[in-house]
């Protein structure tokens, strides 16, 4: 039996999306993407909405975002804050196994 | 298969108001979401609390499970009794959005599988008239640090949910292989187009997003695109210099080790670390000097003339 060995794509942090990428990547419209930056949860490299770019830091934190809100109703400040607080956290948690004997 | 105690699970006493039942989920589900709670077990607890939630949230299903009172235990082996839910009315209704399709057997069982058309999912029809796109399905893949060195193929087990004719939704196990994408890190994602959730209608399926983790390593740790390890040496190799072999994940490589190194120096070994096509990283090695026992005479001796010919006061400094 041959296997088929599907193509994928890697998001890594030589990727970035344009704003109407990003909105298809993530299935999201231009107006949550806004409401995002006006919260604080993700910005975006770029003066304007024409020239934004989004990377792959930004893109976990809109998907981690979305689903925040569907499965804990977590607003967009609160996912802001739950966002930072982990990116913390995973880092403390980077340095405690690092220093480990 | 086994009965499932959906009050165990929630941590609740069967007499819990339904108030106290909608607490306990709440305070549960934040405190195993995957995205939050990073333990491998975390996925499933979160999926047994949203079935455990779907039954006990609504009064009418929760009657007809508590029919079963406490003659079950958690874990037994489990057979629905013949026509157990009669009197109840709930096939099709009652619902919450939670996708029923990641629910159990057990539930299955019991509360058959819900409808898409009770799903008040938008442009989710069973009868055609929407063509939406599949749901895309994110899911986490966990890799060892050559799978990324090198680039590999890997297989993944996925149940996927689809729609069948009628209108459910059928969940099936299903196999991908796909080819990890070399340097890839630990948090980055991959996707693959079209291997989410069956679409409705003529439409698409969507994606899958696998999000890639590292398996613990016996000899490295990676930082991002680095890899370090610690490598005992011995005390004339460090002061002497010595070109010694250094496993890396591209295999053996000979370290020239200076003359005169102490502890915790670091080295770096240029392009061994995880390289993408655009981006380098490092295999870094650090020292760490290990003194051998003085334990015979001449051992000690040796140690004592070390002393007398190498005065060394490591500590000069600390007391002012």
């Amino acid at each position: 039996m041959t296997t088929t060995i599907h193509p994928c794509t890697a998001i890594d942090e030589t990727t970035s999306y344009t704003l109407r990428q990003c909105c298809l990547l993530c299935r999201v419209s231009a107006q949550m993407i806004h409401e995002m930056i006006d919260e604080g949860v993700i910005t975006p490299v770029g003066d304007s909405p024409q020239n934004w770019y989004f990377g792959v830091t930004q893109i976990k934190r809109i998907q981690v975002t979305l689903r925040l809100q569907q499965d804990l109703r977590v607003n967009l400040p609160g996912a802001a804050l739950a966002l930072d607080l982990l990116e913390e956290l995973t880092e403390l948690q980077r340095l405690v196994s690092t220093n480990k004997p | 298969m086994k009965f499932k105690d959906y009050y165990q699970i929630l941590d609740l006493k069967k007499d819990a108001s339904q108030d106290e039942i909608k607490r306990a989920y709440r305070k549960l589900a934040r405190k195993f979401h995957p995205d939050v709670n990073k333990s491998p077990s975390a996925e499933e607890k979160f999926k047994e609390l949203g079935e455990a939630y779907e039954v006990l949230q609504d009064p009418e299903k929760r009657a007809a499970y508590d029919k079963f009172g406490s003659n079950w235990q958690a874990g037994q082996d489990f057979k629905p009794p013949p026509n157990w839910d009669a009197g109840f009315e709930f096939s099709g209704g009652g619902f919450t959005q939670a996708d029923a399709s990641q629910f159990s057997d057990f539930f299955e069982s019991l509360f058959g599988k819900s409808s898409v058309s009770s799903h008040a999912r938008p442009g989710f029809h069973p009868h055609g008239s929407f063509h939406a796109r599949g749901q895309d399905v994110h899911a986490k893949i966990v890799i060892t640090l050559e799978d990324s060195y090198q680039g590999a193929q890997k297989s993944i087990t996925l149940s996927r949910p689809s729609v069948d004719q009628s209108g459910h939704v059928v969940t099936s196990p299903h196999t991908i292989t796909l080819s990890i994408p070399k340097g890839i890190l630990e948090g980055q994602q991959v996707r693959l187009e079209g291997q989410g959730a069956g679409g409705s209608g003529q439409a698409g399926n969507g994606d899958l997003f696998l999000e890639i983790a590292f398996a613990a390593h016996r000899l490295f740790t990676a930082d991002k695109r680095d890899i370090h390890l610690l490598l005992p040496v011995t005390p004339w190799e460090a002061a002497l210099g010595a070109t010694i072999p250094v496993p890396t994940l591209g295999g053996t490589v000979d370290l020239k080790i200076p003359p005169g190194s102490q502890s915790g120096r670091k080295l770096r070994l240029k392009g061994r670390g995880l390289c993408s096509a655009g981006q380098t990283g490092h295999h870094y090695v650090t020292l760490t000097i290990f003194t051998p026992e003085a334990v015979t005479e001449d051992q000690k001796k040796l140690y004592q003339e070390m002393a007398r010919h190498m005065p060394l006061n490591p500590r000069q400094g600390m007391f002012s």
